[in-house]
């Protein structure tokens, strides 16, 4: 473990090591987002036909998101684990209020009207459902007993449903793996971790049959893209045709014929990773994908380091999230994964998302950072 | 111990967390491997796959179609050219208001209402940023008051297409044939690739004959598109290589001159030069205008023509298979002599008719009390047909068809126009086949003057002709002299097939029978005597008049009609100068009548304007 310390000391200037720790930002992890971020805006111009509003707008959203993650770092843990039940609990009410009151967008009930300001109340349980079960076993003696498994297991299983209705896979997905990301690092036991995926696996019928029929074709589509080339089966084949007309060095940015002459679709939001790979080939992947390893290792590293019970789970969730969303739109956008509409984080074009994201790396480096200032 | 109290475990708890954390870090190094070795699967292992997707994605290869080789008679006058026609196209999604353009424009050109209606069904398959067409065939008028008001139209673009043009109309349609739209029978026919710009084929005669001349091969634009279609910019260019002319042996001249002698008629006249096979003239009356077809005749004009009872759609010239009557005499007088059935002095009297034994049949001579003595020559000369139904029998129809055979009759000429009739020559293997009957002796005489089951086409009567005149050379007939690219004017000549020369046991039996020939013209008694005043040239010919068959079709319908139809026709065969034959020519009148009262002239008249034109060309 003293091996990973080599990474808290930067060769930055001391004062400017300083400054960042004062500000309880973690150096090496900020460096890594902002050089996402780049790759993204990079990535964008591209992928936007060389529109310098959409750059604009989206350096607008970036600011807004590391307002946000400079915010929600200086709150201290002790915060998060104080409020974390009463924030779980208005974000499961507001999450049973969209499906009431909802407005209904491209046929999905996911948005809430709050005084003419608008948002998901999906994209908060991101936060609140590694919140609250990290905060569910903050106090217990680990690993947990069965009830303790029970509880925890419908702590996460609820928000999910409920968002999974709206229907929103995606999201669903996202909460739940982050949700038993936490169980796991709880201590769930190994036979009980069997026994869940086996459940899951049971429920695979029923959940398809719970399915609209349009994700049901997504998952065909995946099966067999060439089966409907001009509908469903358009975004993969144009998608696989981008990355692997790439190959090894790309065809150069700016140059990528698939995205720059339209055939690739959502290519500034979900698709942006086949324009970054038809442009920058197997050599510009290997680079995106050591930075996202980079910085899932560093937040591993950080729960690992964290003393107390609460942070460490709820630095082990929201670090996993950003896993999940990263391979799943990866896995999606190369035809490995059904088409569920994540965004690749951090890069991507679009709003909510980046600001979630950025808001848990806030609360992760407040969780390191505040431990840090207590010991020294 | 449901109420016992478990104790926190720090430093447990910390080793388990640990290890939790290091098997997720391992999970999540595995599924990121799992991801690289997609990317690597679908980048460097299937990369040529998708690159070509890519490359068949963007680039569209858009065929250039070539211009179509022009044709020139033989003195260098174009009988068939492309034109430029104009249309007009409409780009929808530059118009701010469609309704309102299209009712703009129609104050200028003349829009009906079927145009409109096409217009709106193309639009619909159309994308926006392509053009629609709207008219087409502007007239000149519309052309000048659109391009006078153009900038009103920012969504109108004139169109200039090249168009097949026969400037010469009807007087070259049953040699040039013509051009029409393609279709898909036509496709199946040919290079779809290199046919994939192109909207007409040639359908019928040199047009078609001569299509993969004329067409030339397309030329391609790679051009680099998005993913609705819509032209990025062009890569590569590679230009269509146009058709070759055609420089044809035609003399539009003489053409024109035979047509306007056969005026009403219905007939037909082929002129050729004897030695080079080179044909003249191709006249074949009523005839049509091709342009008609160029762009598709509509439905009533073609029912006009293909229902017309005189057939102008029917090329007579190569089609129209007619008994030949007296014309083939010299050359029944050549297989008698050349098969020693007869000496030159062989004499025959005839009473007016010719009878089998035991038959009680009368073959009647033509003139009711006969000819009295008549010899090789005065059998030509007064076309006496006692004379020939006895040196038929004498021959048997074995020796007539295999010598006929020699002149061309009962196959092809070989002409370059596609689509020939071959006549018929009868034989005994014929007609078993054909009607399971054995061949009778009574036939072989009505075969000996060029009647019964014979056929013949005024293509192959001329070829005949020309066989005799040149004794015994053979080219086949043809139209093309030579061809041109567009890039030179050298003449390429083209070489024709030729037979071996028929040759005579005794040649000196050339000269008798064209000496009789002459005399047909020049002798008191010679059938077409009439035209022999103020002859400047030696002509040597032979009349036929041929019985029509066939009666019974239409007779109930149009009697004084079916009267006229039930004449005989007027043949005429002719070679001239006599001694060195410069033009072989043969003509068909339809129930014209008597062969040297109605046909004898009109070749006269056609000589003499061809010796006088080729005298001021001489000059």
């Amino acid at each position: 473990m003293q091996t990973f310390d080599y990474l808290d000391h930067t060769t930055t200037s001391p004062i400017f090591e300083r400054i960042v720790k004062r500000m309880h930002l973690d150096l090496p992890l900020l460096l890594a987002l902002v050089l996402l971020c780049g790759i993204g805006l990079i990535a964008l111009y591209s992928a936007s036909g060389q529109n310098i509003n959409v750059i604009e707008a989206q350096l607008k959203r970036l600011s807004v998101g590391f307002i946000a993650m400079l915010f929600a770092a200086q709150i201290p843990p002790r915060f998060y684990q104080f409020s974390a039940p009463w924030l779980f609990s208005i974000g499961l009410g507001l999450l049973a209020a969209v499906l009431v009151i909802g407005d209904i967008n491209k046929g999905a009930q996911r948005w809430i009207s709050v005084g003419g300001f608008s948002f998901q109340p999906s994209e908060l349980m991101k936060l609140f459902v590694p919140l609250m079960v990290a905060w569910y076993f903050s106090d217990r003696p680990l690993p947990p007993r069965p009830l303790e498994t029970l509880v925890a297991t419908i702590l996460i299983v609820v928000p999910v449903f409920l968002v999974a209705r709206q229907p929103d896979l995606g999201t669903a997905l996202l909460i739940g793996s982050s949700g038993f990301a936490v169980l796991w690092l709880a201590g769930l036991r190994i036979r009980t971790t069997f026994y869940l995926i086996l459940t899951a696996s049971a429920c695979a019928p029923l959940f398809w049959m719970l399915m609209k029929d349009y994700q049901r074709q997504r998952v065909l589509t995946l099966l067999n893209p060439e089966s409907d080339p001009l509908g469903t089966g358009y975004h993969i084949i144009q998608s696989k045709i981008a990355i692997g007309s790439g190959g090894l060095y790309g065809k150069g940015w700016l140059n990528g014929t698939q995205s720059h002459l339209e055939f690739l679709p959502e290519r500034s939001t979900d698709f942006i990773f086949a324009v970054f790979s038809e442009e920058f080939g197997l050599f510009g992947i290997i680079f995106l994908m050591a930075i996202y390893l980079f910085i899932i290792i560093r937040g591993m590293q950080i729960a690992i380091h964290s003393q107390d019970g609460f942070t460490r789970l709820l630095v082990g969730g929201l670090i996993f999230i950003f896993f999940v969303y990263a391979f799943v739109n990866m896995g999606m956008v190369s035809g490995l994964l059904p088409v569920v509409g994540l965004p690749l984080p951090l890069v991507s074009y679009g709003g909510t998302s980046l600001v979630t994201l950025l808001i848990g790396f806030g609360m992760l480096m407040s969780a390191h950072t505040h431990r840090r200032l207590l010991s020294s | 111990m449901r109420d016992s109290i478990r104790l926190k475990d720090y430093y447990r708890e910390n080793l388990l967390f640990s290890r939790r954390a290091y098997a997720l870090i391992i999970a999540v190094v595995i599924f990121m491997i799992l991801l690289m070795s997609r990317m690597i699967y679908l980048q460097i292992i299937q990369n040529d796959f998708y690159s070509t997707m890519s490359l068949n994605n963007r680039v569209r290869l858009v065929p250039i179609p070539p211009t179509r080789g022009l044709i020139y008679d033989r003195n260098g006058i174009l009988l068939a050219e492309n034109l430029p026609t104009f249309g007009i196209d409409l780009i929808v999604e530059r118009t701010p208001d469609l309704e309102q353009t299209l009712e703009e424009l129609a104050d200028i050109i003349h829009i009906r209402p079927q145009d409109l209606e096409k217009f709106h069904r193309l639009r619909k398959r159309t994308k926006p940023f392509d053009p629609v067409p709207l008219r087409l065939r502007l007239s000149e008028e519309e052309v000048a008051k659109f391009a006078s008001n153009r900038h009103l139209f920012p969504a109108a673009e004139l169109t200039a297409t090249l168009t097949r043009h026969y400037p010469f109309g009807a007087l070259t349609a049953h040699v040039l044939g013509y051009v029409g739209r393609l279709d898909e029978y036509d496709l199946k026919k040919v290079d779809t690739k290199q046919y994939s710009g192109t909207r007409h084929i040639g359908k019928i005669g040199i047009e078609r004959f001569y299509e993969s001349h004329l067409h030339g091969s397309v030329g391609h634009q790679q051009i680099e598109t998005n993913a609705r279609g819509r032209i990025q910019r062009v890569l590569k260019r590679t230009p269509p290589e146009p058709g070759k002319n055609l420089h044809l042996a035609l003399d539009i001249n003489l053409q024109q001159k035979a047509m306007s002698l056969l005026k009403d008629q219905r007939g037909s006249l082929v002129a050729m030069e004897p030695f080079s096979g080179e044909v003249f003239t191709l006249v074949s009356m009523p005839t049509y205008d091709p342009n008609l077809f160029v762009n598709g005749i509509d439905q009533q004009s073609f029912d006009a023509l293909n229902q017309s009872i005189d057939r102008p759609l029917f090329n007579r010239a190569i089609r129209g298979q007619y008994p030949p009557g007296s014309t083939i005499k010299p050359m029944l007088g050549l297989a008698a002599l050349d098969n020693e059935i007869i000496a030159r002095d062989y004499k025959v009297y005839d009473p007016g008719w010719y009878q089998l034994k035991n038959d009680d049949h009368k073959y009647r001579d033509w003139r009711r009390g006969g000819h009295g003595w008549v010899d090789y020559e005065k059998a030509i000369v007064e076309s006496c047909d006692t004379y020939y139904y006895d040196i038929s029998l004498r021959m048997g129809i074995d020796t007539i068809g295999r010598f006929l055979h020699e002149f061309g009759f009962g196959q092809p000429t070989q002409i370059d126009m596609g689509s020939e009739a071959s006549g018929l020559l009868p034989s005994r293997e014929w007609k078993y086949a054909f009607r399971n009957e054995p061949w009778f002796p009574g036939e072989t005489l009505i075969t000996g003057i060029g009647q019964g089951f014979f056929l013949a086409t005024p293509l192959q009567l001329a070829y005949a002709t020309s066989i005799v005149a040149s004794q015994g050379h053979r080219t086949n007939p043809h139209l093309l002299r030579a061809t041109s690219d567009h890039t030179s004017n050298n003449l390429d000549l083209v070489n024709h097939a030729t037979k071996p020369p028929l040759s005579l046991k005794n040649p000196a039996n050339w000269q008798l029978t064209t000496q009789a020939m002459v005399a047909v013209i020049t002798h008191i008694r010679g059938t077409a005597n009439s035209i022999a005043d103020g002859l400047s040239y030696s002509l040597a010919g032979k009349t036929g008049t041929a019985q029509v068959f066939g009666i019974e079709q239409g007779e109930r319908y149009e009697k004084d009609k079916v009267a006229v139809r039930l004449r005989d026709h007027a043949l005429f065969v002719a070679f001239a100068p006599a001694e060195k034959p410069q033009i072989a020519v043969a003509l068909i009148v339809e129930n014209g009548g008597s062969g040297g009262q109605v046909a004898a002239p009109i070749i006269r008249d056609f000589l003499d304007f061809y010796f006088t034109e080729k005298s001021h060309a001489d000059i």
